[in-house]
């Protein structure tokens, strides 16, 4: 109970400084919509094509906009030593990391959800046709994006090129999920229900999930305190 | 004593090689369907095995010195690392060499290439992490959690890549694939002398990592001075 109160306390501190700030929603957001611009010079957008890879175009908007996000969650407790007094207060450093994770967590989905409808109607495709399995992909693709994210965010707080390592080291770690996630989402804009072999893909990414979660909650001591 | 050894297991790995490349060239005949190209696979297969059990050797490393922190393991992990690299590099450049004469093409997003491609990436973004850490227990520390998760993806990686469709020859030694028992033997027989080279280049760049581990110590205490 007192570990759920913590892991709280801390998401709370971060969604309230985040918000007062806007520092990293207001850049990621905007970035994801200047990236989603970009892609239709990429290829051309008539329907056809933006439904072929409507789940790539969406993840990959997700994947940068989310290391803008993720980049500021460790790297903003670095003024005035907050960091250090974190670690230093009774709180047990998976409960740390676990809040840290849940404000991520829902700022990315809060990005998600406005690049959706934006997506749709620049793009002109049909997104919300099958709601609910959209929101189970996101939510459970956007926790092992966020898991490891997190994770990564306090192993390169404190390098000297973090912007630019957080990025390099944790893409080819989210591969599997993306991709998976990538998948699912393009089905699903399709306006096909996940079924036979797309269940293998919504198994890869609970099995992501659950392993890094665990993965991350054991190793956050040792990448925090040492 | 450890300059002889080193030695004698490279004179012995370059005699074995040297009679291996004999053996191939002129008593193995060419394979049906594609010539003389498939010896390539002699030295292809045998890479990717060394990569891996590099890849597999950090991971044991990494958990070995969050156990003890005794930097000798992440001087290991290191090593170990940089050569399962290179090793890996082989296997992708020999697997490039064949794709281009079989396929036509130099590169194909098939699964097996596609994986082997992005765990290369990972393994170098510890060597680009391990960079950017100036502090030797700092760094010793997150790369030894770095390559847990490494080698935690790896598993995920193959399997998220391999439900994608595959035009790699399947798998001749645990999967459906046939091989000639004759053609067996050479890729286990070849695979030794690269075991041995990957040892002599772990043991030389393990060494390098404490001899250097040492003028850092030395040059904390002239600054002291």
């Amino acid at each position: 109970m007192l570990f759920l109160r913590q892991t709280f306390t801390v998401t709370a501190k971060d969604l309230r400084s985040e918000l007062r700030t806007k520092e990293a929603v207001n850049a990621s957001l905007s970035f994801a919509l200047v990236i989603l611009i970009l892609f239709s010079f990429a290829f051309d957008p008539t329907s056809e094509t933006t439904r072929e890879i409507a789940g790539g175009l969406l993840w990959l908007v997700f994947a940068f906009a989310g290391v803008l996000v993720l980049n500021r969650s460790f790297a903003r407790e670095l003024p005035n030593d907050c960091l250090e007094a974190l670690i230093s207060s009774p709180v047990p450093g998976a409960a740390l990391f676990l809040g840290k994770a849940l404000a991520n967590y829902v700022l990315l989905l809060a990005i998600e959800v406005v690049c959706l409808p934006v997506f749709g109607v620049f793009y002109n495709v049909t997104w919300y046709s099958q709601p609910g399995q959209l929101a189970l992909v996101l939510v459970l693709a956007t926790w092992g994006v966020t898991v490891v994210g997190t994770v990564f965010s306090a192993l390169t707080v404190n390098l000297r090129l973090r912007e630019v390592m957080l990025p390099m080291l944790v893409y080819p770690v989210l591969i599997p999920c993306l991709m998976a996630a990538m998948q699912l989402t393009t089905t699903l804009i399709a306006g096909d229900p996940i079924a036979g072999d797309q269940l293998a893909w919504l198994r890869l990414i609970i099995g992501f999930d659950i392993i890094f979660t665990s993965l991350a909650v054991l190793l956050i001591d040792t990448v925090l305190i040492g | 004593m450890r300059k002889h050894l080193l030695l004698t297991a490279g004179i012995a790995a370059s005699l074995l090689l040297a009679r291996n490349i004999w053996v191939m060239l002129t008593q193995l005949p060419d394979e049906a369907f594609q010539g003389a190209i498939f010896r390539i696979i002699f030295f292809h297969v045998p890479a990717a095995f060394t990569c891996f059990l590099c890849f597999l050797a950090s991971l044991i490393a990494g958990l070995a010195y969050l156990k003890t922190r005794k930097l000798g393991y992440d001087a290991f992990s290191v090593s170990v690392i940089e050569v399962g690299l290179a090793f890996g590099a082989v296997n992708l450049i020999t697997g490039m060499i064949w794709a281009r004469i079989i396929w036509g093409i130099w590169w194909t997003w098939d699964w097996r290439l596609t994986s082997m491609l992005i765990c290369w990436l990972l393994y170098a973004g510890y060597l680009v992490l391990r960079r950017a850490i100036e502090e030797p227990t700092e760094r010793a520390k997150m790369s030894a959690v770095m390559s847990i998760l490494n080698f935690s993806v790896v598993p995920f990686v193959f399997f998220s890549i391999k439900w994608f469709r595959t035009q790699h020859p399947q798998p001749v030694l645990f999967g459906d694939g046939k091989m000639d028992s004759g053609y067996r033997a050479m890729l286990y027989g070849n695979w030794a002398p690269l075991l041995i080279v990957a040892a002599i280049l772990i043991s030389i760049r393990y060494a390098q990592e404490k001899q250097q581990r040492e003028i850092d110590a030395l040059r904390r205490e002239a600054h002291m001075i």
